[in-house]
Formats: structure tokens, C-alpha cells, sequence
């Protein structure tokens, strides 16, 4: 068996990747450190320098083990080695590696845990690296939580050092010389005398060396890549056709399939007759399939065409019925256990005695990811072994999957991650790869390729929940006085954890994130988080809790500063105590024009949220037009304490807004008779070119740690149009999606 | 049924119900053209067909009347089109699944109407979905090839 899984890592490697295999290597410099997945057969003439640089005659290949779904991880990652082991990054090639536990996400367990990002006292801080030892101990391989460029930010550059240091030495010893008289530059090592030797020349006897202990890091003002716009390594490929995504995979002979599912979500299957299918052209099999039937044919179309044409007769829902019945028991929530009170300072009670100022009640609705690439796998049987190419944010758990499905020792299953046509947090979950693992089982060696219709998408999202919150306060004197937030949702945490198998403990942070650690000393603030039952499995989305959170929170905020009788601008501002967070307060007025008059029939709205440790501020511009309201602009402002790569920086900011506003005035999942009522593009509306503004960005780099720019600035875009709109018409709204109440041009 | 794609021949025994998107991505192996929606909502099939954008998963094959061109016969990592020039220089893709359509759109609206105005640009592509929110790259991307195809 050990001989098989040899063989099958090394034909994995070379049918799928660049990467054949690896080189035993030593010891990368973490502290008992996982070994190299680059550490079994290597192929004479190639050097595995760390797990993520890899040598051979033809060049260098970085491994990016983050996945790509546009975000522009594979980029960053490659850039973070590139910079400091001097090789020019148009160079390069990247792959994402075997899914292996040296890559585990050091921060994704940090970023759950009940501490503000403000926090940064020794408790917080001794619970984040416990949470980093969790994240290793559990060989956490997850793309998300914007933690990539977080978690890559040192230990990558740390990576590409080694590697350059162990080039450096090996140049030093055949040279003769002081390793303190060569330089490197561009994929060489140059001698005083003006010798290069390359790095292609120099990884063999590179791969025999032991890694240095210590390496020195450049001083950013030395840097040649980081902090300036470079071009996105996938950009050729994805402007004229040629990246390949999971939708994309050929092999011979191979497969077409495509499921079809209980559209009431674990109602299964009674019964089914497939005999009109199984005698339609190119159909080669339909078979049953957890909840649902599979069909493999010799095109995808003939695929989705039997799909249809299988007469099955439904299992009845199992949950709720309607959309009424999710919300009644969301609502339920508050007078049960409550499962979180992080924010409690002063006394609210007391403060509130008097009788409120403000007491008001918002809702957010179900939410489907929707990426436009649907859920696709690849997966192969053949000589005993499994392979599998997909899109997946969860690569070791793919490959548990795969395992646990196919009996199959762990050797024998490869996953080559491929870039995602989008994903958004849909790609956390495996369900689509379970499908394809049984699939190709029943394919008996021939390739299959699964794809899913759009309808299957939309209709077996795991969704962001829907929530509600109770908002009450008070004000004195022109001030913001105390503010009580209770938001009842079911848990993200437990759902999705639940699925991948993984406990989880104590309150479910995501309930409450973006509200209860918001940089405002409110004299009296309290939040509370109350958990709801999990009714239809739910998920991260783009920005999690904080994406419902920060529409509570701001529009609060709003309402309470509108009764104050003060300026939403300054009043945040005399209430924050986070330094970052009021330079982004201040840049994004000062961008915005705030203060001045916006014109006859328009209203600027303001919001912030600080999540994933980025304070984030956008200023929406609208006019009330006698056809509905009309964004005109948006400014956004977001601290990243070091700006890594302005375009990509700002195009994910562009992106994040656009995604905010556009679920805020449209998204909605609703739920009749147990299933999602909207079942493609045309019910579930996104917003398209001719209805986005003019959005203006600005990226503050000003030191503190470097986080990552995925996810902070969508929270805020949602509660600034609202406030916007009650700026420009006197309407306050409470309930997204927002164009069940008002009309935009 | 004879089929003209990207300048090549192609006899093909299939449905004539197939949709061209399907004969392109699944028979021919042209996987540059993508399947987003299947109901012509999101744009990410779009080709051309005699020159004009259409949408490929709403064209029956037996109803393609003239010659099509994909995103793989505009033009070529090697030697990109002005369009995909223009969208490689202004970086406009993030995960670039929508990006094929949506050139394919600017480039039949920039060969009819070489110098658009922003209204013009957002009509053209209104048909075209971006999950990722690459729309204010997108303009920028128009305007600039705009300028590429004047200048040749």
C-alpha cells in the first residue's frame, strides 16, 4: 500500500501539476514545523527549497497554497516569495501544491474568537496564538476570513528568504567566497567580479543544504514588487478564454454529469423512473444520489436535458415551510437562551429607564453566493486511485471526503485546486465533490466532469442566514447616550462546522460580529447575541456576521444620532477610540465632501464597521428622482495597514461595495413549501453595469498589522445606502433587500 | 449540420435544440465561453454570430445562420485583441469567469460604434453579469480599447 501511494502522489503530480513530486529537505524555519509535502521522490536536477519553492531546470515554481476565486491570492502569495527571494514575478509559475498540513491558516481560527481586533492586551493576544496552534494541531488548509494576507504576510516573505539564503550558500561554497560578498537580483546570484550564477544552477546543490535557523527580511523601502500595482499573474488567461476552471476540465473519454436534487433540501427521494432519461441520445447512466438522482451522459446539455426528464416522485420538507415560518422562529430566538453578551459597558438598564429615544426593529433576508461558475467537480477512478480537480476553499477536507467515500487510503486520492469562478464562501462547503466522488465511482475509470445547472445552484445554496435585530437607545445633550443591540440569527459556526465535522464551542461570534467590537464608547452599550435553530443550513458569506451585523449597527447608530440632533460624521468621530478607525472616519469625509450641501433632492448616508481587524467607511451619494432613487456615488475608505497591491486593492473594495449594494437593494432568498423560491438570475437580481455608481477608493497603509481586503468593505455599503436614502427622502429603513420598499432608477 | 466557428468548417451530427453554447463548450472543446445561467440573464455565453453579440446558450444550433466567433477566435494570449489588450492593461478581471462575455460584448459594440459614451458602454454590457464587481474596470477597459482601435 505504501508503494501504491508513491506511485499515485507522483502520477498525480505529474498529470496535474507542474510540481512532479519534491525533495526531502529538512526543516522549514517554524517552530516544529510540519515536513515538507515537497519532501517525497523528487526527479533529478529539481530542489524543493521550504514547501513553497520549487527549482528545476526550467525555472522556478512557487506554491500558492491559497486558493484563487478572484480575490487575487494566487498573485499575492507568489509576490510575497517573489520579493524576497529576488526573482522577477512575471517569472514565475505558481501552483497550488499537494493540499498538505504545512499549509495550515494560522489565523482563520483567530478571527472566531471573542475578542474585539482592537484588543490587543495579552489575554486577546495569548488567545490568538493559541488559536494559531489550533489551526496547525487541526492542519487547518482553508482559504477565507480575509486571512491570506494576513496569514502569508511573514511567513511567505520568510519562505522566499530561506530559499534565497540556501541559494546564496550554495553560490558562496562552489565560488569560494564570503556569503557576505554576493548579492542577488532577478533569479541570480552575482559575484563582486560580476560572476552570475542562477538560481536554475544553483537549486541542486541548494536542495542539499539544511535551512538556515535565521534569515533577515528586507526593509520595505527595499522592496521591488510589494506595495506597487503589479499585473495579476492570472490576467492574460482570464482576458482572452484560457483559465481553466473546474467547468473547463477535459480528459479522454471523459463523462459528462449533472444531479438534480430535492429542491426541499433533505426531503430525499421516494421513488423515481428514469426510463424516458436513460433512452434519451448520449445518456449513458442515471443513478440515485443522497437526496436526489445523478445522470452522466456525453454532453453536458444531454446531461441537464435526462436530468429533467427523471420522474421523481419527492420526500416532503423537513423544514419550516415559508419564509414566514424561518423568520417566526429567528424572532423566537430572543426570548430563549442567549448565547452571547460580549459588549457591556455602563449601564444600560439604567440608561434606558426613562424610556427610549430610539426603538426600532431591522431584518435581513436568506442570501444565496451565487458565483457565477455553478458548483463543478472533476474526478477520476482509475488504477485504484482517485483523482479530483475543483475549485474548493477546504482542500484537506475535499480530499477526507474523497476518502472517506472511497475507502481509499489517503496516498491515493489527489486534489489539483483550481481556480473558482467565483466563490464567496460557496466553495467552504464539499457537497458538490461528494457528488462527483460517487459519480465517477459508478463511471467505472472513465473521467466525469459535473457540472451543475444553475437552477441546482440557487436552489442548494447554503445560505447567509437571515437575522433580526432589536435596537433601543437613548440620547443627551446632542450625544449619542446608550445604545442596546439584541440580533437573533442561527449560527454560521455550529452549521457549517457541523458539516465539515469540526466542534465547535461556546457563542457563535459571527451571531454578533461587526456590532459588539465597533471602536464607540458609548457610555452605555450593551450587545447581545441570541441564537436561532438552524432551520435550512446556513454559511459564510462574503463578510459573515458582519454583513448583517454592521446594517444593524449603523443604521442604529444612524437613527440615534438623527434624534441627537448631531452630524453622523463628528459624532462617530467623538465617540471613536481607535486611532485607524477615526482616520478612516476623517479620510472618507474629507473624500466625500462631508458638510457641504449635496444639491437639491440628495443625501450623502455614512457607515462604518471595522471586521477582519480593516475599519471600513463609505459615504453613499443618492438622489430621490421622480423615477426612484439614484446612486450617484460612493466613497470608501479602508485601513489595511500596508497596501500590498493598490490595483488589486482597489478593485476588490470596488467589488466589495458593489456586492453590498447590490444584495441590499435586491438580494433575497424566500422560502415557500420548503424550497427557495428563486431559482436563477432573473428572480435573483445582482446589480449589472448601468446601475453602478461612480465609486471612489481610497486604501490607507499606515502601519499595525497587515490584513487582508476581501471581505471589510461590504458590511458598510448596505447600512450607508440606507442612511443615504433617509437623508434624501425621510424614509427610514429597517428591512433589506431595500427595493421591497423604495424604487431605484 | 455544418457549423462556421472561429474560421473552421465543422460537421457536426447533433440535436438541432442544442444550444450553441453546449456545441461549442462540450462538442467543439471551445471552453472559453462560459455557462452562467442557461436563461440568457447573465451574459457569460455571449459570442458573436455574424459579427453581432449574442448570448450562445439562448441560440438553438440549428438556427446559427452566419459564421461565430468565440473569445479563442478574437485573439490569443500571443497576440491578444485590442479589447483584451485593453483588458489585460486596465487589470480588470478578478475571477474572470464573466470576463469572456464581456469582451465579447465591447468588442461588438466598439465594431459598431468605434467611440461609445458612457451611456452607450453601460448598454451594451447591461446584459453581461459581474458577480465580482469589476465594473468600473470594465468602462476603463472600453474607453481604452476604444482608444487602441482609433490609434490601430
Amino acid at each position: 500500500m505504501a508503494g501504491m501511494g508513491k506511485i499515485a502522489r507522483r502520477g498525480f503530480l505529474i498529470g496535474a501539476a507542474t510540481v512532479a513530486g519534491g525533495l526531502a529537505l529538512g526543516v522549514y524555519s517554524l517552530r516544529q514545523p510540519y515536513s515538507s509535502p515537497l519532501s517525497k521522490d523528487l526527479p533529478p536536477g529539481m530542489a524543493a527549497l521550504t514547501p513553497y519553492v520549487v527549482i528545476d531546470r526550467t525555472g522556478v515554481t512557487l506554491i500558492t497554497p491559497r486558493a484563487e476565486m478572484g480575490q487575487g491570492a494566487t498573485s499575492i502569495q507568489a509576490a510575497l516569495l517573489a520579493e524576497e527571494l529576488d526573482y522577477p514575478l512575471d517569472a514565475v509559475r505558481t501552483d497550488p501544491g499537494i493540499p498538505a498540513p504545512a499549509y495550515y491558516n494560522a489565523r482563520i481560527v483567530a478571527e472566531g474568537l471573542p475578542f474585539a481586533a482592537t484588543d490587543t492586551g495579552w489575554l486577546a493576544e495569548t488567545a490568538r496564538e493559541t488559536g494559531a496552534m489550533v489551526g496547525k494541531l487541526m492542519s487547518l488548509q482553508i482559504t477565507g476570513g480575509s486571512t491570506t494576507v494576513p496569514d502569508a504576510y511573514d511567513r511567505l516573505r520568510m519562505a522566499g528568504a530561506t530559499a534565497r539564503a540556501m541559494l546564496v550558500t550554495a553560490a558562496a561554497r562552489r565560488l569560494g567566497l564570503d556569503e557576505a560578498a554576493l548579492r542577488t537580483e532577478a533569479g541570480a546570484v552575482i559575484a563582486p567580479d560580476g560572476t552570475r550564477l542562477s538560481y536554475v544552477e544553483l537549486a541542486p546543490a541548494a536542495g542539499r543544504l539544511l535551512e538556515p535557523r535565521k534569515v533577515a527580511l528586507k526593509d520595505p523601502s527595499d522592496w521591488r514588487i510589494l506595495g506597487k500595482p503589479m499585473q495579476r499573474l492570472d490576467i492574460v488567461a482570464k482576458s482572452t478564454g484560457t483559465a481553466r476552471y473546474g467547468i473547463d476540465q477535459t480528459a479522454p473519454g471523459m463523462l459528462f454529469a449533472t444531479v438534480r436534487t430535492n429542491p426541499a433540501r433533505g426531503g430525499g427521494v421516494l421513488s423515481f423512473d428514469a426510463s424516458r432519461a436513460e433512452a434519451m441520445r448520449g445518456v449513458v447512466k442515471v443513478m440515485r444520489l443522497p437526496d436526489g438522482i445523478g445522470v452522466l451522459a456525453d454532453n453536458t446539455w444531454r446531461a441537464f436535458q435526462a436530468a429533467k426528464a427523471v420522474e421523481i416522485e419527492w420526500g416532503p420538507a423537513p423544514s419550516p415551510a415559508n419564509t414566514e415560518a424561518l423568520f417566526d422562529s429567528i424572532a423566537g430566538a430572543f426570548e430563549t437562551r442567549r448565547d452571547s453578551r460580549l459588549k457591556n459597558e455602563g449601564d444600560v438598564e439604567a440608561a434606558l429607564a426613562g424610556g427610549a429615544d430610539v426603538e426600532a426593529e431591522y431584518r435581513v433576508p436568506f442570501l444565496a453566493h451565487a458565483p457565477l461558475e455553478p458548483m463543478t467537480a472533476f474526478a477520476w477512478f482509475r488504477n485504484g486511485m482517485l483523482e479530483l480537480r475543483a475549485g474548493t476553499q477546504i482542500p484537506r477536507f475535499v480530499i477526507d471526503t474523497a476518502q472517506r467515500l472511497s475507502g481509499l487510503h489517503e496516498d491515493l486520492v489527489g486534489l489539483y485546486a483550481l481556480p473558482m469562478g467565483g466563490s464567496f464562501g460557496r466553495r467552504l462547503e464539499d457537497d458538490f465533490i461528494d457528488q462527483a466522488v460517487r459519480l465517477a465511482w459508478a463511471a467505472e475509470g472513465r473521467p466525469v466532469r459535473l457540472t451543475w445547472s444553475r437552477e441546482e445552484d440557487m436552489a442548494r445554496d447554503f445560505p447567509r442566514p437571515a437575522a433580526i435585530a432589536r435596537g433601543r437607545g437613548r440620547v443627551e445633550g446632542g450625544q449619542v447616550a446608550a445604545l442596546d443591540l439584541a440580533i437573533a440569527a442561527p449560527s454560521v459556526s455550529a452549521s457549517q462546522m457541523g458539516r465539515l465535522g469540526v466542534p465547535t464551542m461556546g457563542p457563535d461570534t459571527a451571531i454578533v460580529a461587526g456590532a459588539w467590537d465597533q471602536p464607540f464608547a458609548i457610555p452605555s452599550c450593551r450587545v447581545t447575541g441570541h441564537r436561532a435553530p438552524e432551520t435550512v443550513p446556513v454559511s459564510s458569506w462574503r463578510s459573515v456576521g458582519a454583513s448583517a451585523n454592521a446594517f444593524f449597527h449603523e443604521s442604529l447608530m444612524d437613527e440615534l444620532i438623527h434624534a441627537a440632533g448631531a452630524d453622523p460624521l463628528a459624532e462617530r468621530l467623538r465617540l471613536c477610540t481607535h486611532a485607524p478607525s477615526a482616520r478612516v472616519l476623517e479620510a472618507v469625509g474629507q473624500l466625500s465632501g462631508w458638510g457641504t450641501d449635496p444639491g437639491p433632492g440628495r443625501g450623502r448616508g455614512l457607515a462604518f464597521c471595522l471586521s477582519f481587524g480593516v475599519p471600513c467607511a463609505e459615504v453613499v451619494e443618492v438622489t430621490a428622482t421622480a423615477e426612484g432613487i439614484r446612486i450617484d456615488r460612493v466613497l470608501a475608505v479602508a485601513e489595511v495597514g500596508r497596501v500590498l497591491d493598490p490595483v488589486n486593492i482597489e478593485n476588490q473594495i470596488q467589488g466589495g461595495v458593489i456586492w453590498g449594494l447590490g444584495h441590499a437593494i435586491w438580494g433575497e432568498l424566500t422560502h415557500a413549501e420548503g424550497r427557495v423560491e428563486q431559482a436563477n438570475f432573473d428572480s435573483y437580481r445582482a446589480m449589472r453595469i448601468g446601475e453602478c455608481p461612480e465609486i471612489v477608493v481610497q486604501a490607507l497603509g499606515s502601519g499595525g498589522p497587515v490584513r487582508g481586503i476581501g471581505e471589510p468593505p461590504v458590511p458598510p455599503a448596505a447600512p450607508a445606502l440606507a442612511n443615504a436614502i433617509f437623508a434624501a427622502t425621510g424614509q427610514r429603513l429597517r428591512s433589506l433587500p431595500l427595493a421591497r420598499s423604495v424604487r431605484f432608477v | 449540420m455544418r457549423l462556421t466557428v472561429n474560421g473552421t468548417e465543422h460537421d457536426l451530427d447533433i440535436e438541432p435544440e442544442m444550444p450553441l453554447l453546449w456545441v461549442l463548450r462540450d462538442v467543439l472543446g471551445l471552453t472559453g465561453t462560459k455557462y452562467g445561467c442557461g436563461i440568457g440573464q447573465c451574459g457569460a455565453c455571449t459570442v458573436h454570430l455574424g459579427g453581432r453579440a449574442v448570448q450562445s446558450c439562448q441560440i438553438a444550433a440549428g438556427d446559427v445562420d452566419g459564421p461565430v466567433t468565440t473569445i479563442e477566435g478574437l485573439g490569443t494570449p500571443e497576440a491578444p485583441h485590442p479589447v483584451q489588450a485593453a483588458w489585460i492593461e486596465t487589470q480588470v478581471a478578478q475571477c474572470g469567469y464573466c470576463q469572456s462575455g464581456q469582451i465579447m460584448a465591447a468588442a461588438a459594440l466598439l465594431a459598431e460604434t468605434p467611440q461609445p459614451d458612457a451611456a452607450q458602454i453601460d448598454a451594451a454590457l447591461d446584459a453581461n453579469l459581474c458577480r465580482c464587481g469589476t465594473y468600473p474596470r470594465i468602462r476603463a477597459a472600453v474607453r481604452l480599447a476604444a482608444d487602441k482601435l482609433r490609434e490601430g
